[in-house]
């Protein structure tokens, strides 16, 4: 099957027809159907997991025309490496456990709502397998659009707010992309590149104060999705007011458009302004993980809690990623799919308390793990994977993260991150607290039932793979590991390239280059001996 | 006593404007002698398909160079295109029109004629090489629009939208015909292509201040006709007072017709002083954008903010203008095109969900809409994004190409600012989508009703907004080409 991506990311446009001809009363069939086109779609994607051959090239490609007027070129350009592969398996995986989830949380205007899920689908996918700039914007837009329906129509009391905040914040972001985007074309046109062709840019070489700028542009742009302090504020409200299957989507994939677009186009395009502006967005990263971690201690809403600490997480991907190391970026990209799960699995948690009792509020709870033991459990281990205990997926993240970012010039900056870890485990273990244990006073709370079969069902996947990536990662790290050296090549190869090219004052030369470049090969090894006596401190502190 | 000769005329270039002239004489003419009193839909059926039929005709003009009357009308690509686009505005207008009147009881057949009469006017705009067929053309448009804009003359608003654009319509008139002078004045002629030469053989042209006084006046005459700031002051009373499928017909057509005579004009005769007029449309685009975007996040009245829309999206295009190269102003004419299909698909919309009297128009009364009639909801969804600019519907194409030949000249920080005000501008576009779809209803919206005309309106204006959002080329390449030999 030549063009299996195609198929796995229009499975879902396929299923909006199908929809469509069902009467809008009938919501459980409604319903089944779009679980059964989610698990197809999922099934498809699987072709390609075990189809992937395990080097650094684009596979499943395509590549025909689409536009061309003009002085623009626009091809139909898609193609998976090693990078997107997780992301699109990590986007198929989620939906139908998104689906499940709706089955009772959604009871009004289902048809719509499933169509949105799976539109969303479509532009999520669509974004991860874009290998033309000009498509990889389409669909990096079109994806607002169901999503700004979701929050706005089965989102909470605040709704309004939170789905135009959503929707403006990330508009003016990627409005000034495409302005980058644009001037990148014409830049590109005066070196011979003819069309949109993402991987023709990368030889490009621009010179540093125009790297700044287009970097500037396309960074502001993935650091709103990301989110990055100080422009996560849409954030909290968006997760707030979503429905509990927008949540989860929203924290699972949405988000790792901003760190994907990173990973992706904004450090590849423009290597040396990434350089420059490392110790800028590590600062910023930084910033995150602590100031949301302290945020995320204080709030009464559990589902609010989730939220902050997801830009907590997402801090600690940004700073993997401008740590620039295989390490540092291996841990980013598990660190996405990580967050993926067990943030998807925090959203469905809250979800499942939701709907049994109508209200987030921490104090409205205690004790419960008298009275539902199972969803107890599960709670336990979804916050221990959350917060990085070993053997579970979030451990081997956020420690290939620290490894990563602490051999990089980015030292100072892990040591102040790595109290993020330690702050992740008091907000998380604390919440836990106080909603399992204690006293079951709330009457209300005496009558709660345990979860039922398919809420079970929804779970058991994420948890297996909580501990499929916690205890044995290599399968995953595996398939990524040749594009990711490719892409630390690529930074790397372009810093020295800036050298010797003659007329560049010293001053504009990226700060950050000339360490990495020095760094003596058998430094690493006795550095990763430093985090690694960290984390279990800071396990060990969890545990208590 | 000197013979007066009469050179040997070639019709060929103005065949559709004779033919819509003689289809709206006999049009007034049918109205005289039928019927008094009943139905007037077959006015609105005739004029249709005679709109349809000129459209073929004039798309058999393509390729074609031809110049007629002394070189005072040409029949080229780009004016194929512009009356292309005229006629889709125009055939879109009848075909919302009709119920319209019926309902605001003011269903006199003279509409259609004056209808027809107007898109001759613009037909000349885009087609006129002279600087006398531009203004007769613009003359004739103009004439038309006052009256269609104060139709409803039971309607005090009406009245006052149709009085309101009558003197400032004059005002600027006289603007226009002083730059004419001016120009006229300086080079001794009024055919485009000679005072191009003429001003080409200037040593120092910009130093001629009665040419660029005369340019600057012109412009200003334009600038009203496409309500651009800071001569904007009429639209939003004109398009709240005139009837709504007269407000719809006024937004698109009027608006890309000055557009393609300004094109026409400082393109073709004044390219010497591209320099001097693309810093002065740089000015006029930024403040009509901002202006147009800011005003609007406060309207209630749903007419008024497509006003206040429309002026914005005026900017948009003058961006386009700014750059004055070949990707914008193809741009101008993918825009003017998909404009027309999106913002009166948007009016047909509003038609039907207005009461007698042109209640209901505010934005509030939309609660609730996008569940109680999916459908048209969904068709107002798509216009409103690809207002807004949001893929993949037209108007974020026609944008793409308006900024990128902003990018392409030069003028980065206009496309910044063009982009900003462009994702400003989704706030009110989406707050109509608010009321939509996240507010419940008070209204089950028994009174709409979607009639045969309507619906065939809302289905061209979908195809035309969603289809060259997919594929550009359709379009684009059409439009690429006309601009190609100006």
């Amino acid at each position: 099957m030549s063009n299996v991506l195609s198929l796995t990311t229009f499975l879902p446009i396929l299923g909006v027809l199908l929809l469509l001809f069902i009467p809008k009363d009938s919501k459980g069939v409604l319903r089944n159907v779009t679980l059964v086109v989610t698990i197809v779609t999922f099934l498809v994607s699987l072709i390609m997991l075990t189809g992937f051959q395990s080097n650094a090239d684009f596979q499943f490609t395509e590549n025909v025309p689409w536009i061309a007027a003009g002085p623009f070129i626009m091809r139909y350009n898609i193609g998976i490496d090693g990078i997107s592969l997780w992301l699109v398996i990590l986007t198929t995986f989620i939906m139908p456990i998104a689906v499940l989830s709706t089955y009772t949380a959604v009871e009004e205007k289902v048809k719509e709502y499933m169509i949105c899920l799976l539109l969303l689908e479509t532009g999520m996918l669509g974004a991860f397998i874009s290998l033309d700039l000009f498509l990889f914007y389409i669909f990096w837009e079109v994806m607002l659009i169901p999503m700004y329906f979701m929050i706005g129509i089965w989102g909470g009391k605040n709704r309004i707010y939170a789905s135009l905040k959503f929707f403006i914040y990330t508009m003016v972001g990627s409005m000034l992309m495409l302005v980058a985007l644009i001037f990148l074309y014409f830049k590109g046109m005066q070196a011979g590149i003819t069309d949109f062709g993402l991987l023709q840019f990368f030889s490009l070489k621009l010179d540093p104060a125009t790297q700044i700028w287009l970097f500037l542009a396309f960074a502001f742009a993935f650091a709103i999705k990301v989110p990055m302090f100080p422009l996560h504020t849409w954030l909290p409200d968006a997760h707030t007011e979503a429905p509990t299957a927008g949540s989860v989507i929203l924290a699972a994939i949405l988000l790792k458009m901003g760190t994907y677009g990173y990973v992706r186009f904004a450090i590849p395009l423009f290597p040396e302004a990434a350089h420059t502006f490392a110790p800028l967005i590590a600062t910023l990263a930084v910033i995150g993980i602590v100031y949301a971690s302290l945020v995320a201690m204080v709030q009464e809403d559990v589902k609010k809690l989730v939220a902050y600490s997801s830009v907590a997480h997402l801090g600690f991907v940004m700073l993997g990623v401008f740590a620039f190391n295989v390490e540092g970026i291996t841990g980013g990209m598990i660190q996405m799919i990580n967050h993926g799960i067990s943030t998807g699995a925090l959203f469905l948690i809250v979800g499942f308390i939701y709907e049994r009792r109508h209200t987030r509020l921490i104090t409205d709870f205690g004790g419960l793990s008298k009275q539902m033991p199972v969803f107890a459990t599960i709670f336990m281990i979804v916050t221990f994977s959350s917060v990085g205990l070993p053997g579970t997926n979030g451990f081997v993240g956020e420690f290939l993260i620290l490894l990563g970012s602490f051999g990089s010039e980015l030292r100072w900056w892990t040591v102040v991150a790595t109290s993020g870890v330690i702050l992740s485990a008091v907000y998380m273990l604390w919440v836990f607290q106080r909603v399992m244990f204690g006293e079951l006073d709330n009457p209300k709370n005496q009558k709660l039932t345990d979860l039922n079969a398919r809420e079970i069902a929804i779970m058991v996947p994420l948890l297996v793979l909580i501990f499929v990536i916690g205890i044995y990662p290599k399968p995953f790290i595996d398939k990524m590991d040749p594009a990711i050296k490719k892409l630390v090549a690529q930074v790397k190869v372009s810093s020295v390239n800036a050298q010797v090219i003659p007329g560049i004052e010293q001053s504009q030369l990226p700060a950050g280059h000339v360490p990495i470049e020095q760094m003596p090969a058998g430094q690493s090894g006795m550095e990763s001996a430093i985090p690694a006596q960290t984390a279990p401190v800071v396990n060990s502190h969890e545990v208590k | 006593m000197d013979m007066i000769l009469i050179p040997v005329v070639n019709m060929t270039p103005i065949l559709p404007e004779i033919a819509l002239s003689v289809l709206a004489m006999a049009l007034l003419l049918i109205n005289v002698f039928a019927p008094s009193g009943g139905q007037k839909s077959y006015l609105a059926y005739i004029s249709f398909i005679g709109i349809v039929a000129t459209a073929v005709l004039v798309g058999s003009g393509w390729g074609n160079h031809i110049e007629s009357f002394g070189g005072s009308v040409v029949l080229d690509n780009f004016a194929v295109f512009f009356k292309m686009t005229f006629l889709v505005t125009a055939g879109l207008t009848v075909l919302i029109t009709d119920k319209y009147m019926e309902r605001e009881g003011c269903n006199h057949g003279e509409l259609y004629p004056l209808i027809l009469f107007a898109v001759v006017g613009m037909m000349l705009m885009a087609s006129g090489t002279d600087l006398m067929t531009i203004f007769l053309g613009l003359e004739l448009m103009s004439v038309t629009l006052y009256v269609l804009a104060g139709f409803n003359r039971a309607n005090k608003k009406s009245n006052e939208a149709g009085l309101k654009y009558f003197l400032l319509g004059c005002f600027s008139t006289g603007f226009m015909l002083y730059g004419m002078a001016l120009i006229y004045g300086t080079t001794g002629t009024t055919r485009l292509y000679k005072i191009a030469e003429v001003v080409g053989q200037m040593t120092h042209p910009s130093g001629n201040i009665m040419l660029v006084a005369g340019m600057l006046l012109m412009m200003t005459g334009f600038a009203f006709k496409i309500a651009a700031v800071p001569f904007h002051m009429w639209t939003p009373d004109v398009y709240e007072g005139a009837p709504t499928p007269m407000t719809a017909f006024m937004s698109a057509g009027p608006k890309a017709a000055g557009f393609a005579a300004l094109l026409r004009l400082f393109l073709v005769a004044l390219p010497a002083l591209q320099v001097e007029w693309s810093q002065v449309l740089w000015v006029l685009a930024v403040l009509t954008m901002t202006v147009g975007n800011i005003t609007a996040l406060r309207q209630e009245n749903i007419k008024r903010l497509l006003a206040y829309s429309s002026i914005a999206h005026a900017g948009y295009a003058l961006v386009g203008f700014t750059a004055g190269n070949g990707t914008g102003t193809a741009g101008i004419l993918f825009y003017m095109l998909s404009y027309s299909f999106m913002n009166i698909g948007a009016f047909a919309v509003i038609i039907l969900v207005a009461k007698k009297g042109e209640t209901n128009g505010n934005v509030s009364d939309f609660a609730g809409l996008g569940f109680k009639r999916p459908v048209l909801a969904l068709a107002m969804t798509l216009f409103l994004f690809s207002l807004a600019g949001v893929p993949p519907a037209a108007g974020f194409i026609g944008k793409f190409y308006l900024f990128s030949g902003a990018v392409q000249q030069g003028y980065i920080w206009l496309a910044i600012i063009g982009v900003l005000n462009s994702a400003a501008s989704a706030y009110y576009y989406l707050r109509i989508m608010v009321f939509m779809y996240f507010k419940e209803s008070t209204e089950e919206f028994e009174w709409v009703h979607v009639s045969a005309p309507v619906a065939l309106a809302l289905v061209i204006a979908v195809a035309g907004t969603l289809i060259p959002g997919i594929v550009p080329s359709v379009i684009l390449e059409y439009a690429q080409m006309a601009v190609k030999l100006l």
